[in-house]
């Protein structure tokens, strides 16, 4: 008991100062920021390194920053909301920005034309024809494969001009299976489940001429998510398992490619560096496949955006601009492995420069990037769409596993009146 | 304290009951506050949020929707429909040879998207030529009320006496007895992250249960455990007692250590083995410890969730998905805090319903 | 020959069985344990290649302790550590006290209304912590509350980002109050009486006579009314914004990221484990030295 005494004084005595210490700084005023980053110690380290910076530049504004790991960071944020406690700054996974704009957690923010007009497209957050967030660095997807493998196996190497077609891309699986030297053609990243479903295989479906949602309107996805094109990317995702290319049961590690159980990986670029270490020169990144409507590859990564609850929503659109400074892009670029949000940077950059091996992703980005639907409908709509995809992975009928997913689709934007209001 | 004095017996009684109830009332008071104000209050407004369509991210306010949610959760509707016709009144037939229906969406046109049913079981009928249909406004409610009712069933038993068997084990008064218990708490204290990852590899098709089993069994074919709707719930049921069992064996080992010893040593003088130690002193001395096992057991039973949500998040085939992973889905997944409500008030009421039968059925009978 | 049938028996072969099941026993729960030392010890590649095998329990290949230098480069661990084990120790200990009185109250002591007091503490139970969660973040927002500023004690309004958060809503544990309550009526009442007659007061007889008696309910809920605090996660994901706050489980996911830092996450349970473990082992002499006292031979 003594010892429980202890340590509730002691306790006590911590709560204590800690208050006390944020309530003698007073002269600038405090803009909180939030990041995704606590366990991404490189990232992390340049989001401070800006706020160090942008502390020294002027004198009306102390950015203080408080990090959250990534796992359940909306989940962090969504009881900050109902709790009146959200920051003024806070960075969020580029396709959930609609949401929480229509559910005013964020409001606009201000970025000059010519600065806006140098960023990757991927990397805009633009909701009802408004600019909501910025991506400092862009995600891009595509196929990891090693040149010997490929020609050892008699398959063409694939090129930005001209990609595999599908029946091309399909014949190449078989061929590795066949071969025996590979438990499975491809790791696809089963074993990740969550947001990698929507970015990494609606693409596929888009390739094949579907969608997550009628893009027109954004009232529907009947006929997009389940129409003839939506029903033959399924039964050629299907197909992916049962003729034994790919393993449904993946662990989360993606360790398949790199320890020689498969062939190739499709993974997005934040894994590059991985699999360079491995393969060195060895290693190719190939785009993804044309299943009528030319290869697709999903974009936008974490985005900066500005609560609306902020007192100084100045001050955070500053910290936002001076964070879009070329030499910033450059070191989050050259830290976390994605691709610089402007093109001046990316020159710059140690990966994507001219005559890297890397060099080949902003090009993807550029050529056959697609967003995932910018709607606030959209976390309902990954949600129906990953389950949709882990049913026919797992042998549904395939029509009826679409039909569901439009069904809840369309019960979410009915219950919410397509989300006008 | 004076009427202690007042001498008359009736006075003093009735003083003392007096003093009692108020010791008791007291010695409540601290935890009903705590619990009343920490769990009591946000249940009640969870639950109010039931007949709201309260989103968990919205601009707007919730509207109160009465009992939309509750009647969508529920609803089922049995039809029995035609096989299709042709133009000439023939009936088609698919590639396999079978009959052909029209699909759950083609038989409620017409029904606005709010109140669509999904297909819960389908049978044909009539030699094929008609199909009887189960339609249900969420058939995932009731497949996880399937899912949750198995896993209950199965676990509750075995695990409560395999817990009481490792108790009896570990209170033998032998070196190592600790040890063993310590042991037995193991996977308890264990990451249910570290233990998701190592089983999701040893119930892989090429995983150690599987080379194990085939070492044992001759012309053993490998099962993909968690990747068959057949076993994935056995799989889950299985690691779940492994898991939790030390947990409840703990709860046993203080229930044997109320068992007097006297009373053991009184049946061996009468010469009574183990079994008839076991059945006329162990037994009977844990009663109360039995009802609180049982019960406990059952409502966590009932609430089954990290497992499936570390491991299969309710797959394959909505095998293994269950009451609390469809309510935490639907409110944080799909925003629809109010339709999680309504789910989790659902369940609320099936378990109070099983517990108080319970209670019943182990109630003090004389 | 009695006596060396005797010997026979519990030297050989009652012997032999016990230690026989005990390890069986040993290699049916201790493997999750020895595996995750064992891959603490290996880089993340080696990790997924010895899993195909035994060797996922054997520290061979490229051993090293280069995981727990990289988890304390990343992650404040003796900050998370003390974080969970003060809140752990007061939860427990408070809760003790608490709940014990309340298992008291409603198993021993008569008076109106117990019956609906214990059936509503059952029935809390019956939710899903999962599905309370977001109202219960509002309600910890908006309860009148203390704090200190500027030295001074102050009225304020919320009590997101404390310790007292992570602390006060699981002190009182309906678990515990009815492992107390089921615990308490195996005592026997004569003993209430007796006190009674010599004039003891109720409080008295809770920590005189049946406190002593009931150690091993106490080691029980101690043991188990720890784990859930020590393992609490969305709680604090949800109402802890300060990293110098935060319990152990929520460091775990800094190794979470997109690539997935296997060996780290092998190192940081590890770390995180062996104090619970060292803390079962302590407490559990409870169920020993509580049938010393009651005088009772094994």
């Amino acid at each position: 008991m003594r010892f429980a005494k202890t340590i509730a004084a002691a306790s006590v005595l911590a709560v204590a100062s800690m208050t006390l210490g944020t309530a003698v700084m007073a002269a600038p005023s405090q803009l909180t920021l939030w990041t995704h980053a606590a366990g991404n110690p490189a990232e992390l380290k340049i989001i401070q390194q800006i706020s160090t910076d942008f502390n020294a530049s002027q004198s009306k504004y102390k950015v203080v920053i408080k990090k959250f790991p990534q796992a359940d960071y909306n989940e962090s944020v969504v009881a900050a909301a109902a709790s009146k406690s959200l920051p003024d700054i806070l960075d969020l996974d580029g396709p959930n920005m609609p949401n929480w704009a229509w559910g005013k957690y964020i409001q606009p923010i201000t970025v000059p034309a010519a600065t806006l007009k140098k960023f990757l497209p991927g990397t805009q957050g633009v909701y009802n024809g408004k600019l909501y967030s910025l991506g400092l660095y862009d995600a891009a997807a595509g196929i990891f494969a090693r040149k010997s493998v490929l020609e050892k196996a008699g398959v063409r190497v694939p090129t930005v001009a001209k990609p595999w077609t599908g029946a091309e891309f399909d014949a190449a699986l078989a061929t590795f299976k066949k071969s025996g030297d590979f438990k499975y053609s491809i790791d696809m990243g089963t074993g990740w489940s969550g947001e990698w479903w929507p970015y990494g295989f609606s693409p596929f479906l888009q390739s094949f001429g579907g969608d997550l949602i009628n893009r027109s309107n954004y009232t529907t996805a009947e006929g997009t998510l389940n129409g003839a094109a939506a029903l033959k990317w399924g039964k050629w995702f299907q197909g992916l398992f049962t003729k034994g290319y790919v393993n449904p049961k993946e662990t989360g590690g993606r360790e398949a490619f790199l320890n020689g159980d498969a062939a190739l990986q499709f993974n997005g670029n934040w894994a590059a560096t991985d699999a360079y270490k491995k393969f060195g020169s060895d290693l190719l990144f190939l785009p993804t496949p044309d299943f009528g409507r030319g290869p697709k590859i999903g974009t936008s990564s974490w985005q900066w955006g500005v609560s609306s609850t902020t007192k100084n929503a100045a001050g955070a659109n500053a910290w936002i601009n001076f964070a879009t400074k070329d030499k910033y892009l450059v070191q989050f670029s050259n830290a976390i492995g994605l691709i610089p949000a402007t093109a001046a940077a990316a020159a710059k950059s140690i990966l994507y420069k001219k005559g890297s091996p890397y060099e080949v992703f902003p090009t993807l980005s550029a050529k056959f990037g697609l967003k995932r639907p910018p709607t606030p409908a959209y976390p309902i709509i990954a949600k129906a769409f990953e389950k949709a995809g882990t049913d026919i992975m797992n042998g549904a009928d395939v029509q009826g596993a679409l039909d569901a997913a439009v069904d809840t689709i369309g019960a979410d934007l009915a219950a919410n009146k397509n989300y006008k209001k | 304290m004076t009427q202690l004095k007042s001498g008359r017996p009736k006075h003093r009684m009735s003083a003392l009951k007096r003093a009692e109830a108020h010791f008791g009332r007291l010695a409540i008071l601290p935890a009903l506050i705590l619990i009343l104000v920490f769990l009591v209050t946000p249940t009640l407004l969870a639950f109010g949020l039931s007949v709201f369509n309260a989103r968990l991210v919205s601009p707007n306010p919730p509207e109160f929707v009465g009992l939309d949610n509750f009647s969508r959760l529920l609803s089922v509707d049995f039809r029995v429909i035609d096989a299709i016709k042709d133009d000439a009144g023939h009936l088609l037939k698919d590639e396999a040879g079978a009959f052909t229906f029209p699909t759950t969406r083609a038989i409620q046109t017409g029904v606005d998207i709010l109140h669509r049913k999904g297909e819960l079981l389908s049978w044909t009928i009539d030699g094929g030529t008609r199909k009887a249909i189960i339609l249900a406004g969420d058939p995932l409610f009731w497949k996880s009320l399937w899912n949750t009712t198995i896993f209950v069933l199965i676990v509750v038993p075995i695990q409560a006496g395999i817990a009481l068997g490792l108790a009896l084990f570990v209170n033998i008064k032998r070196r190592g007895a600790n040890f063993f218990r310590t042991i037995i708490f193991i996977p308890v204290v264990t990451s249910m992250i570290v233990i998701s990852i190592l089983w999701l590899f040893m119930y892989q098709k090429e995983g150690l249960i599987n080379s194990l089993l085939s070492s044992f069994i001759p012309g053993y074919v490998p099962v993909d455990w968690l990747g068959n709707p057949d076993t994935a719930l056995g799989a889950i049921i299985f690691m779940s007692i492994w898991q939790a069992v030390g947990f409840h064996m703990i709860i046993w080992l203080s229930g044997l250590q109320t068992i007097a010893g006297e009373l053991y040593e009184a049946a061996k003088i009468d010469g009574a083995n183990a079994i008839q130690r076991f059945t006329n002193v162990t037994w009977p001395g844990l009663k109360n410890t039995r009802i609180f096992v049982l019960i406990t057991i059952t409502i966590a039973a009932f609430g089954l969730f990290a497992q499936v949500n570390v491991m299969t998040k309710g797959g394959p085939l909505d095998s293994t998905t269950t009451l609390v992973y469809q309510a935490f889905l639907a409110a944080y997944g799909r925003q629809q805090m109010g339709y999680g409500s309504t789910i989790a008030v659902v369940f609320f009421v099936i378990v109070l319903v099983v517990s108080l039968v319970q209670r019943f059925l182990t109630r003090d009978k004389d | 020959m009695r006596i060396f049938k005797s010997i026979l028996r519990k030297l050989k072969l009652g012997g032999v069985f016990y230690w026989l099941f005990g390890t069986l026993i040993t290699l049916i729960f201790a493997f999750p344990m020895i595996f995750m030392m064992v891959s603490s010890l290996k880089p993340d590649q080696q990790i997924f290649v010895d899993l195909k095998s035994f060797q996922a329990f054997i520290p061979a290949g490229d051993v090293s302790i280069q995981n727990y230098e990289n988890v304390f480069k990343q992650v404040p661990v003796f900050t998370f550590l003390l974080n969970s084990a003060v809140t752990s120790a007061i939860v427990v200990a408070l809760g003790l006290v608490v709940n014990s009185l309340a298992g008291f109250a409603l198993s021993r002591v008569s008076w109106k209304g117990q019956g609906i007091v214990l059936g509503l503490l059952i029935a809390m139970l019956m939710v899903p912590f999962e599905t309370i969660a977001i109202p219960m973040v509002y309600l910890v927002s908006k309860l009148p509350w203390v704090g200190l500023e500027s030295g001074s004690l102050i009225f304020k309004e919320g009590m997101m980002n404390s310790f007292e958060v992570q602390i006060l809503p699981f002190v009182a544990s309906a678990f515990s109050i009815f492992l107390f309550v089921q615990y308490f009526k195996s005592i026997p009442k004569e003993l209430d009486e007796a006190a009674l007659i010599d004039g003891a007061s109720w409080f008295t007889i809770y920590r005189r006579v049946i406190m002593p008696l009931a150690g091993p309910a106490f080691a029980t809920c101690a043991i188990l009314n720890f784990l859930p605090i020590w393992n609490a996660y969305l709680w604090p994901i949800m109402v802890i914004q300060e990293e110098n706050l935060r319990p152990v489980q929520v460091g775990l996911q800094y190794f979470f990221q997109m690539n997935v830092q296997w060996g780290e996450i092998m190192a940081y349970t590890t770390i995180i484990t062996l104090p619970v473990l060292v803390l079962f082992v302590a407490f559990q002499r409870a169920f020993v030295a509580s049938i010393a006292s009651s005088g009772v031979k094994g």
